[in-house]
C-alpha cells in the first residue's frame, strides 16, 4: 500500500504522537512506518490481515478496534499503550496460553516464540487466574521434513494465509467452530499434502510459536542467543523512531 | 481399516460403515448446484441428507467438482451443527434443550427416548437407524419441550407422547407419519400448522391484523426508488432483529453505492433462545415478507435476493418455496414486476445448517457465499460491499414486513404509533412461566409489568428481555419500558418464576454462547469458556468473594476485544444478573479462611484417578460405605 499516492497523506495521533498515514492504510501499517509498535500476533508482514487474535486492540474514536484491520482516519485520536489496553492484551495472551499446552522450558521455540515474547513485553509476571483447558491433540510427524504440534497452536492462521496466498498451495485450513476450531491440513496428514520444507508457510518466520517444526534444525541456535533473548518483541519497529 | 481413501474404481468409502458412495453420485449433486462453490452449503446439505454424513472421501469429490481444496470443504462441513463427518442415523432426533425446554421437562422426554431406542444422548445406533442428540433453541419455546425429527417438528412433548413417537419410529413409521397419516396429501401450510401452533395472542395494527394483499408493492411500483426510501426513513422504522439500525438509512447507503449489482437478503435466522416471532410471520405472513423484500429491491436496485432460513425451520421450506413460485406465476417476482419495465427481482431460498452466529449480518453473508459462518471484517460494511462483494441490504423478517405495510399506509401512520425513537409496533415472543405464551404485537412503550399482566405472568421473579444477549431483570425493574432506549429487544421475553435457579439459567446461557461462538477471535472463543467454568464454580459453592471481580473483569475484556456482536454481548447473562440479582451470587460465595483456597475440592480432584484405579482413596474419601 505504501509507496504510492503519497501526496494524499493525512495525520492522526497515537497516544498523542502525530502519525502520517495514507489512504487505505490500517492504523497498524501507519504506526509501523512511524516507528510506533502496536502488539500483534495474528498479523504478519506480507500476509493478508485477519484480525483474530485481538492483541492489537486499540481505542479509536472512543471505540475498541483491531489496529491491524481498522483503516486509519484523518484527525483520529488513537490510544495504544494505556494501562487498560495493556491489561486486556495481557488477558488475551493469557487466554492463548491457557487454551493450548505451553511448556516453554522444553519447547523448541523458546526464545524465538512471539507468544512468549509478547508475555514478556506485556509484563505477564504473575500467576494467571484462568483455568487450563489442556487439550490433547495428536502430533503429526508423518512428513519427512516437517512436524506439526498443534497443542501449541494459537489459531493465528498465519500458516493458512502464507500457504494460500504466498505459496499458492492451501496446505492449512481451519476446521470446526468455537473452542473446537483448530488448524488442520489438506489431507489425512501432512505427508498426504504437497507441503515442502522450503514453503514460506513452513519457514521460521510464519508460525509465531512452536507448532510448525522443521525437523533436524531444533536447538541449533542455543537459548540465550535467540531472537527475543536480547530485546523485547517490537524493538525493531520502535528503533525506527530513534 | 479403510479411512475413507479413494479406491481404485473411484468409489468412496466412508468411515465406519456407511455404504460407499460412487464419485458420480457426488458429482451429480454438485452439478445440480452448477458446481458453484458459493452453493457449498446446499451441496453439503444434500450430501448429508443422502448419505447421512460427509465422509472424507466425499469431500474430495466435492472439492474436485467445485474447484476447492478438501480442507476448504472440510472447513464448511465441520462448522455447521447439522452437518456431520461421521454417519448420523437415518432418523435423527434432536431434542431442544433450551432453558425453557429444560424447565418444561425435556430431560424426562430424553429418558424415554433413550430407553425406547436403547441409545444415550449423543449416540447413533449401530444399525444406523437412529441418532439422538440435544440441540440449542429451535424456536418452539411457547410449546416446549420440542424436538426435530429429521425435518419434522414435534411440540409439547410429554413422556407419554415421546414414548409413542419412539415406538412408532421403531416400528418403521416415517417421521412425517407421526404428524399425520395423510401427511403427503396436506398442503405445505397445513403441514406446518399441524406441527406447530402459532399462538398469536394479540394481533396489532401493522403485522398480524388484517393485511391487504400486495398493497404496499402496488404503491412502490408507482413511485420512485428515492420516494420509497424517504417513506421508510420518515416512518422511523428501525431494524427489528435487535441492533435497531435505521432501516431507511441502510437502504439509502446501499442505493447510493454504485455497483454492477445489488442484493437484498432476508435474515430469517432468528436464533436467540426464546424468540420465535419470525417463525410466526413466515407461516402467517409469507407474502407480506416477500412483498417487503421486493419493495427493498426496487428501492436499492437489486435484481437478486436471498431468503436465508435457519436450518431449524426446515419444516417451513416447502411453504416458502410454494409462495415464491406462486408469486412468480402472478408476476410479483421475476421480470417486469407488476408490468413495470425494468423492475426485475427474484429470490432464492438458502437454508442454514444449525449455526446461531449466522444471524449476524456478516456471518449470514459468509454462509450465503458457501463459507463457514464467520462474521466479516468491518469496514467494509455490507451496504458497501456485502454478498460476493456487492452492496447488500440485510434486514430481518419483521423489518421487511413492516416496510411493506409502511408503503401501503404511509410513513405518518406508522410513525404515530409507539414512542419517540421507537416507532410502530413490535412482535414480542413470550415464553416461560406464564399462562399464555405466544406472540403479542404491541406498540413500543409498554412496561414489562403491563406485558406480564397480559401474558399471565404476574408472579414472575425474573424476566429475560431480549434473550441471553439481552438483559435479565428482577421485580424492582418491571416498571421499565420495552423501547430501544430503555430495554431494547429483538422480541424475546422469557418469564421465570421464583422457583427457578438464576445461576442455572446463567450457566445454560453461557454454555449456549460457548457452543455457538464461531471461534474466530480469541476473547470469545476462549474467554466464554472461562466464564462458563467460573459460573460452574459458583453453582458448586466453590467461589470466593474475589471471584465476583473476576467475573466482571473477564466479562469486560471479552466485551471490549471481541470482533462481533456475539462476543460483545455474551457476558450479559453474567453481568446483568450480577447487577440485578446480587444476592443470588453472595448467597453461594464463601470467603476463604487463612488464605487457603476453599475452591479446591479434593474429592473432585482425585475423582478421575479414583475411577481409573477403581479404588477409593483411604485418606480423602469421606464415606466408606458408598
Ligand atoms: S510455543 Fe512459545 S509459549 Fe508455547 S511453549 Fe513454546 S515457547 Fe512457550
Ligand atoms: S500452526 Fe502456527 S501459524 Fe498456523 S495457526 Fe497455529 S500458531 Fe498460527
Ligand atoms: S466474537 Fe465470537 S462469534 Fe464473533 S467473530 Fe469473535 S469468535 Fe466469532
Ligand atoms: S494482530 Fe490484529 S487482531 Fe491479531
Amino acid at each position: 500500500m505504501s509507496g504510492t499516492k503519497r501526496e494524499t497523506g493525512f495525520t492522526f495521533t497515537i497516544d498523542g504522537v502525530e502519525i502520517t498515514a495514507y489512504a487505505g492504510q490500517t492504523i497498524m501499517e501507519a504506526a509501523d512506518e512511524a516507528g510506533v509498535y502496536i502488539p500483534r500476533l495474528c498479523d504478519h508482514e506480507g500476509l493478508r490481515h485477519q484480525g483474530s487474535c485481538r492483541v492489537c486492540t486499540v481505542k479509536a474514536g472512543g471505540r475498541s478496534v483491531a489496529a491491524c484491520t481498522q483503516p486509519a482516519a484523518p484527525g483520529q485520536a488513537v490510544e495504544n499503550e494505556t494501562p487498560r489496553l495493556t491489561k486486556m492484551r495481557r488477558d488475551l495472551v493469557e487466554m492463548l496460553f491457557h487454551e493450548g499446552n505451553h511448556l516453554c522450558p522444553i519447547c523448541e521455540a523458546s526464545g524465538n516464540c512471539e507468544l512468549q515474547a509478547m508475555a514478556y513485553r506485556l509484563d505477564m509476571t504473575e500467576a494467571t487466574r484462568f483455568p487450563y483447558l489442556e487439550p490433547c491433540r495428536a502430533l503429526d510427524a508423518s512428513h519427512p521434513d516437517i512436524a506439526l504440534d498443534t497443542n501449541r497452536c494459537i489459531s493465528c492462521g498465519r500458516c493458512i494465509r502464507a500457504s494460500q496466498d504466498v505459496d499458492g498451495k492451501g496446505i492449512f485450513g481451519y476446521v470446526g467452530r468455537g473452542i473446537h476450531r483448530r488448524v488442520a491440513v489438506n489431507g489425512e496428514n501432512l505427508a498426504d499434502t504437497d507441503a515442502e520444507v522450503t514453503d514460506h508457510a513452513i519457514s521460521a518466520e510464519v508460525c509465531p510459536v512452536g507448532c510448525i517444526i522443521r525437523k533436524r534444525v531444533g536447538f541449533t541456535v542455543p537459548i540465550g542467543e535467540r531472537e527475543f533473548d536480547h530485546g523485547l518483541i517490537g524493538h525493531d519497529i520502535e528503533e525506527k523512531r530513534k | 481399516m479403510d479411512n475413507g481413501h479413494k479406491t481404485g474404481n473411484g468409489v468412496s468409502t466412508a468411515i465406519c460403515g456407511t455404504a460407499p458412495v460412487p464419485a458420480e453420485e457426488i458429482e451429480a449433486i454438485c452439478a445440480q448446484f452448477g458446481n458453484d462453490k458459493h452453493r457449498m452449503l446446499d451441496i453439503l446439505r444434500e450430501v448429508q441428507d443422502h448419505y447421512r454424513c460427509i465422509a472424507p472421501a466425499t469431500m474430495d469429490h466435492v472439492a474436485a467438482s467445485t474447484g476447492l481444496t478438501r480442507i476448504e470443504v472440510e472447513g464448511v462441513a465441520s462448522f455447521y451443527s447439522f452437518l456431520s463427518l461421521a454417519p448420523k442415523g437415518r432418523v435423527t432426533i434432536r431434542l431442544c434443550n433450551d432453558i425453557v425446554d429444560r424447565f418444561s421437562g425435556v430431560s424426562e422426554v430424553a429418558c424415554v427416548f433413550e430407553e425406547e431406542l436403547g441409545l444415550k444422548i449423543g449416540e447413533t445406533s449401530n444399525d444406523g437407524a437412529f441418532s439422538l442428540e440435544y440441540t440449542p433453541c429451535i424456536g418452539m419455546c411457547d410449546q416446549a419441550p420440542a424436538a426435530m425429527v429429521n425435518d419434522i417438528v414435534l411440540t409439547k412433548l410429554t413422556p407419554e407422547t415421546a414414548r409413542s413417537a419412539a415406538q412408532a419410529l421403531k416400528a418403521g413409521r416415517s417421521p412425517e407419519q407421526l404428524i399425520s397419516e395423510r401427511f403427503e396429501a396436506l398442503t405445505p401450510s397445513e403441514r406446518a400448522l399441524h406441527m406447530v401452533d402459532n399462538n398469536i395472542r394479540h394481533a396489532g395494527e401493522v403485522l398480524l391484523g388484517p393485511v391487504p394483499e400486495d398493497a404496499g408493492l402496488a404503491k412502490a411500483a408507482t413511485i420512485t426508488p428515492t420516494q420509497i426510501i424517504s417513506a421508510i426513513e420518515e416512518s422511523g422504522l428501525r431494524g427489528c432483529g435487535g441492533a435497531g439500525f435505521t432501516t431507511g438509512r441502510k437502504w439509502r447507503f446501499a442505493a447510493s453505492e454504485r455497483a454492477e449489482k445489488h442484493f437484498v437478503i432476508c435474515n430469517a435466522d432468528e436464533g436467540e433462545p426464546g424468540t420465535f416471532k419470525d417463525r410466526v410471520l413466515l407461516t402467517e405472513r409469507p407474502h407480506l415478507l416477500i412483498e417487503g423484500m421486493t419493495i427493498a429491491a426496487r428501492a436499492v436496485g437489486a435484481r437478486e435476493g436471498i431468503l436465508y432460513l435457519r436450518g431449524e425451520y426446515v419444516y417451513l421450506r416447502e411453504l416458502l418455496l410454494q409462495v415464491l413460485e406462486e408469486r412468480r406465476r402472478r408476476g410479483l417476482l421475476g421480470k417486469d414486476i407488476l408490468g413495470v419495465k425494468g423492475f426485475d427481482f427474484d429470490i432464492r431460498l438458502q437454508l442454514g445448517a444449525g449455526a446461531y452466529i449466522c444471524g449476524e449480518e456478516g456471518a449470514l453473508i459468509s454462509s450465503c457465499e458457501g463459507l463457514p459462518g464467520e462474521p466479516k471484517t468491518r469496514p467494509p460494511f455490507p451496504v458497501n460491499r456485502g454478498y460476493l462483494g456487492y452492496p447488500t441490504v440485510v434486514n430481518n423478517v419483521e423489518t421487511f414486513c413492516h416496510a411493506a405495510r409502511i408503503l401501503d399506509k404511509g410513513a405518518a401512520w406508522f410513525n404515530a404509533m409507539g414512542m419517540e425513537g421507537s416507532h410502530g409496533t413490535k412482535l414480542f415472543s413470550v415464553c416461560g412461566d406464564c399462562l399464555n405464551p405466544g406472540i403479542y404485537e404491541l406498540p413500543y412503550g409498554h412496561t414489562v409489568r403491563e406485558l406480564l399482566a397480559m401474558v399471565g405472568g404476574e408472579d414472575a421473579a425474573a424476566v429475560q428481555v431480549g434473550g441471553p444477549s439481552g438483559t435479565m431483570i428482577a421485580r424492582d425493574s418491571f416498571h421499565r419500558k420495552l423501547t430501544f432506549d430503555d430495554l431494547a429487544t429483538g422480541g424475546a421475553i422469557i418469564v421465570f418464576n421464583g422457583e427457578r435457579n438464576v445461576l442455572e439459567i446463567v450457566e445454560y446461557y453461557m454454555s449456549f454462547f460457548v457452543h455457538e461462538s464461531c471461534g474466530y477471535c480469541t476473547p470469545c472463543r476462549v474467554g466464554n469458556v472461562f466464564l462458563q467454568k467460573a459460573i460452574q464454580k459458583f453453582r458448586k459453592g466453590l467461589a470466593n468473594p474475589e471471584d465476583i471481580d473476576y467475573l466482571k473483569d473477564l466479562s469486560g475484556t471479552i466485551i471490549e476485544t471481541s470482533r462481533c456482536g456475539l462476543g460483545m454481548t455474551s457476558p450479559n447473562p453474567v453481568l446483568t444478573t450480577l447487577k440485578n440479582f446480587p444476592l443470588v451470587y453472595s448467597a453461594v460465595i464463601k470467603p476463604s479462611k487463612d488464605g487457603i483456597r476453599d475452591t479446591f475440592d479434593i474429592q473432585s480432584a482425585i475423582d478421575g484417578a479414583r475411577k481409573i484405579a477403581k479404588r477409593r482413596s483411604y485418606i480423602f474419601d469421606k464415606d466408606f460405605t458408598q
